[in-house]
């Protein structure tokens, strides 16, 4: 089994971030009742023209910039014909002969080592609707989708495992996040992905017959996909079967990939220029405009987070997963001497109690404040926590707060030395054995002393006091 | 003649300018033109749906509007029909096919838009061969359209029952649809003018789309005035023109540089049609233009170029009539497949299914290099030609169709025989340039001969002026003055 190694590229769809389609001015907004997100254009209708929605452009600009893609300055809209329902027009407005970006790479980071994953293509394309089946009213249509812009990212076959293909969709939802292209909402659609897979005897320079699992709509799918077909081709192989050129599906069931269509009833889309369409031209100004209003990418935030602000390269990756996160914590950052303070209190305390669909309640200023008082000694690290909840939940002025709550860090001297009786008698036998020698116990004594004074104590201070008092016994 | 069909004749110009000076109403004007479809449609049959009750209702509101002062446009209380293959918010647009025999659009073509705010009436839709895919309008699933001038004769297509309104004083102007030569035709055919804009001049937003690389909408009216006057309201506001202010019918065309490509006047052409041709060729001279032939030889391959790609993107648009969302739907099915084939075989006549089958074929895998790609290349040459020659070239003379209107009964033997009526039409479809049938006498058998004149790209007002000059140099320049008295 050993002896076999697959072979992957991907095929990813990814819904652009527009208010409008592709071709009118219709909603892209999910989840509105069925049909209502219609118009002549996108449901076909006899005499109508599309109108190019210049927005999709940008984005799927961008889409190829951040993936290190030549952008086109010629390219042309071209028609896929083929019947289904969901399809209004009969076919599908796409870009098969000249695409708006090719030649581009992503790198992966797999098993500490970087992989480069070769990037052949991203074309734009109009999305089509969806079929409901009713058991009584039978198969209805959903045109609210039709005409979404999508774009079409082809990888190179460059995967040669399910971890690496992972990798690469984690990276690319990231990057396509980041910069405002798509919500990458695989649940609702937004993102997913054809897995082209065939097995070959590692060494072997020549690829082996290859399946298409179509329309995986998670990454789990996706790497079970890989798995299952992996393993069932190099076990036909080893029968001395043959693997035919499929299209397959993946039961999400039993997680096996099922036949859909053989490739000799494969489908001629019959792909023409579309005469409805003028072609796609970009002169270098507005390219580099669009370059221009890109944000940093996730690598080139963590550099500088790193570098800058001297995080952990594990601290800067998790800043930069939520372009809002990464944007909220530089605001922060930038307010404050203290931002790997800052960074601290949001990924220990924040990281927490954010989930995925939730914003973060507190205001870059009110971080940036509470990382000033904890970083300049003010309050100490658990007063800064509790600080930093109560912003979460309730809100407020961080130094209003710190008095309001008492938090502020006992550092008079003549107030703590008389407490120093107090905590000593508190914990005798600590006392005794350090008495005895035992330097260790001064530990419990600490303990014991934060107890006491509610953790507000100033810690060097505290503990000079009592190495004093210790010795004076 | 009773004073109906008299109002019926005047031009559009004349009818314009009897309403504003409120010696008709638009009221009077409409009733007259239903009076004359109800008399004429029996023998002609130009129309396939009349909106009587909506046209008086938008004339009486016109007539109130006049009386009270409002500012109302000059085209205002106009009546026109419409080729039924653009749509209107209101009525059926059918396409002359079952397809959509009752198919309501839920909005107006941009040109319906822009003529209905001008004032102007839609009488009603023409009849026209189905989906435009014809050149006689016997390929309307509903009914044939005789030639006013004959009606043993056909009216041309596939624009055949918009030139036949007109011809027949059923509307002051239609509108048609021109592909390869939908307009051209059948206004040659019946003895009126037919106009196709250059390709993009306009909108063709509502235009149920044939051959989207070619489709463009254009006028069918009784003189080069009228034509000018509706090309600068369907135009649109996106490009302002005023073709009919740049016209004059007493102009000298000296200078003017006139060619006619060799290619169009070989023996393929009618004896009749060639000598109307150097009837305005002589016309021109006398007008002091410079007229000389010349040869083209990519004019040979247009026709196969034209039907190849026109046929590709045909079977394309018309995928969009599969029964689903609109048009007619087959009763019993049980699979999606037989739903689709059942629908679409009911649906859709022999023509449109020969276009479909010639389209999907050409585009298939293994032969879209050999026909498609091939017809592209063909067509670019044409047009680099046809660029090249306007350098030598102010406007081209031709004829329209390779003959006159011929009779209901013609047998073709095979439809490539009848696609050669086309070869006159087809190359300026090709090029994307402006053309013009104008009427140019008659044969002997007294049906109309016409000459077609070709522009560059958005030469509109260079063509319009040099065919109304034309046009009364020709004596043939429409009017209805002399009933207009018998009116009056």
């Amino acid at each position: 089994m050993n002896t076999y190694e697959p072979v992957i590229g991907l095929e990813i769809h990814v819904e652009l971030k527009t208010e409008q389609k592709l071709f009118c001015s219709c909603s892209t907004k999910f989840g509105a009742v069925s049909n209502t997100q219609v118009c002549p254009v996108c449901l076909g209708l006899p005499g109508v023209l599309p109108v190019l929605n210049p927005k999709a452009v940008e984005l799927a600009v961008k889409a190829g910039l951040a993936l290190n893609c030549e952008i086109s300055r010629y390219s042309a809209f071209d028609r896929k014909n083929y019947l289904y329902p969901d399809l209004p027009k009969g076919y599908q407005i796409s870009q098969f002969y000249l695409p708006l970006c090719q030649n581009g790479y992503l790198d992966i980071e797999i098993e500490g080592t970087t992989k480069r994953i070769g990037i052949t293509r991203i074309h734009m394309e109009e999305d089509a609707g969806k079929l409901l089946h009713d058991p009584e009213l039978g198969t209805l249509v959903d045109c609210n989708r039709c005409g979404v812009p999508l774009i079409e990212i082809v990888t190179e076959p460059d995967f040669r495992s399910a971890a690496e293909a992972s990798a690469f969709l984690e990276k690319l939802r990231t990057l396509l996040v980041h910069t405002d292209v798509s919500d990458c909402r695989m649940n609702e659609g937004s993102l997913r992905c054809d897995v082209n897979l065939s097995v070959r005897k590692i060494g072997d320079s020549n690829f082996g017959t290859r399946t298409e699992t179509k329309n995986l709509n998670s990454f789990h799918s996706v790497r079970r996909t890989i798995e299952y077909e992996t393993s069932r081709q190099i076990a036909v192989l080893e029968s001395g079967g043959t693997v035919y050129q499929e299209t397959l599906r993946l039961d999400q069931t039993r997680w096996q990939t099922q036949v859909m269509r053989r490739k000799e009833n494969a489908d001629d889309y019959r792909y023409f220029p579309d005469p409805d369409l003028s072609p796609l031209l970009l002169d270098d100004e507005s390219i580099h405009t669009i370059a221009a209003s890109m944000p940093l990418l996730p690598e080139q935030r963590r550099a500088v987070y790193m570098d800058r602000y001297a995080l952990s390269e594990y601290d800067a990756n998790l800043l930069t997963e939520r372009p809002d996160v990464a944007d909220f914590f530089e605001k922060a950052a930038a307010l404050t001497s203290y931002p790997k303070a800052a960074a601290n209190l949001l990924i220990t305390e924040g990281f927490r109690l954010l989930n995925a669909y939730t914003q973060i309640p507190i205001s870059p200023e009110q971080l940036a404040e509470t990382a000033e008082i904890y970083g300049n000694g003010s309050i100490n690290s658990t007063s800064a926590k509790r600080l930093f909840h109560e912003l979460w939940e309730n809100g407020g002025n961080p130094k209003e707060l710190v008095d309001q709550l008492g938090l502020s860090l006992i550092g008079d001297e003549e107030a703590l030395r008389k407490q120093i009786v107090d905590i000593l008698s508190g914990c005798q036998s600590a006392v005794e054995d350090y008495k005895n020698g035992k330097t260790r116990a001064f530990g419990a004594i600490m303990g014991e002393a934060m107890r006491v004074t509610a953790g507000r104590a100033e810690p060097k201070l505290l503990k000079k006091l009592i190495t004093e008092a210790l010795e004076e016994l | 003649m009773s004073s109906h069909a008299a109002l019926t004749h005047l031009t559009l110009t004349e009818t314009a300018a009897l309403l504003q000076q409120k010696v008709i109403s638009a009221a009077e004007l409409t009733s007259a033109y239903l009076l004359q479809i109800e008399k004429k449609e029996p023998v002609i049959g130009a129309y396939l749906s009349v909106f009587a009750e909506k046209a008086l209702s938008q004339a009486n509101t016109i007539d109130s509007a006049r009386l009270h002062g409002d500012a109302v446009s000059p085209l205002s209380g106009i009546p026109y029909a419409a080729k039924d293959n653009i749509c209107t918010a209101f009525g059926t647009t059918t396409c002359a096919s079952n397809m959509l025999a009752a198919y309501h659009s839920p909005y107006s073509a941009k040109v319906i838009e822009s003529l209905e705010k001008q004032g102007c009436i839609l009488l009603g839709k023409t009849n026209l061969d189905e989906f435009a895919m014809g050149s006689t309008t016997q390929n309307s699933a509903f009914q044939i359209t005789r030639n006013p001038r004959n009606p043993s004769c056909v009216p041309g297509g596939s624009s055949g029952g918009s030139a036949a309104a007109v011809a027949a004083d059923e509307a002051v102007f239609s509108l048609g649809s021109d592909t390869g030569g939908s307009v051209r035709q059948p206004a040659a055919f019946c003895g009126v003018v037919g106009m196709k804009p250059t390709y993009g001049r306009v909108s063709r937003y509502g235009l149920v789309a044939f051959a989207s690389s070619f489709d463009q909408i254009g006028p069918i009216t009784k003189n080069v005035s009228d034509c000018a006057l509706v090309m600068d309201t369907i135009c649109g506001t996106a490009a302002p023109t005023n073709f009919s202010r740049s016209i004059s019918h007493s102009e000298s065309l000296h200078g003017l540089r006139i060619g006619i490509p060799t290619q169009l006047m070989d023996n393929r052409i009618a004896p009749d049609v060639r000598a109307a041709v150097y009837t305005a060729a002589s016309s021109l001279e006398k007008l002091g233009a410079v007229v000389s032939e010349f040869s083209l030889p990519s004019l040979s391959q247009s026709l196969s170029s034209y039907y190849i790609i026109s046929s590709a993107e045909a079977s394309s648009n018309l995928s969009r009539f599969d029964g689903i969302r609109f048009g007619s739907r087959t009763n019993h099915t049980r699979t999606i497949s037989e739903l689709y084939e059942r629908s679409r075989s009911e649906g859709f006549g022999s023509e449109v299914k020969r276009r479909i089958m010639l389209g999907t074929f050409v585009l298939s895998a293994g032969f879209g290099d050999d026909y498609y790609k091939k017809a592209l290349t063909l067509r670019e040459k044409l047009k680099n030609d046809f660029a090249n020659q306007f350098n030598q070239y102010d406007l081209l003379l031709s004829p329209t169709a390779p003959t006159s209107a011929y009779r209901l009964d013609q047998k073709w033997n095979d439809p490539l025989e009848m696609y050669l009526g086309d070869i006159c039409t087809v190359p300026m479809s090709l090029a994307g340039l402006p053309a013009l049938s104008l009427p140019c006498g008659e044969n002997v058998n007294g049906l109309p001969l016409a000459i077609q004149l070709t522009g560059n790209h958005f030469c509109e007002t260079e063509l319009l002026r040099c065919a109304a000059v034309l046009e009364s140099e020709l004596g043939c320049y429409h009017t209805g003055k002399e009933k207009l008295y018998e009116y009056i």
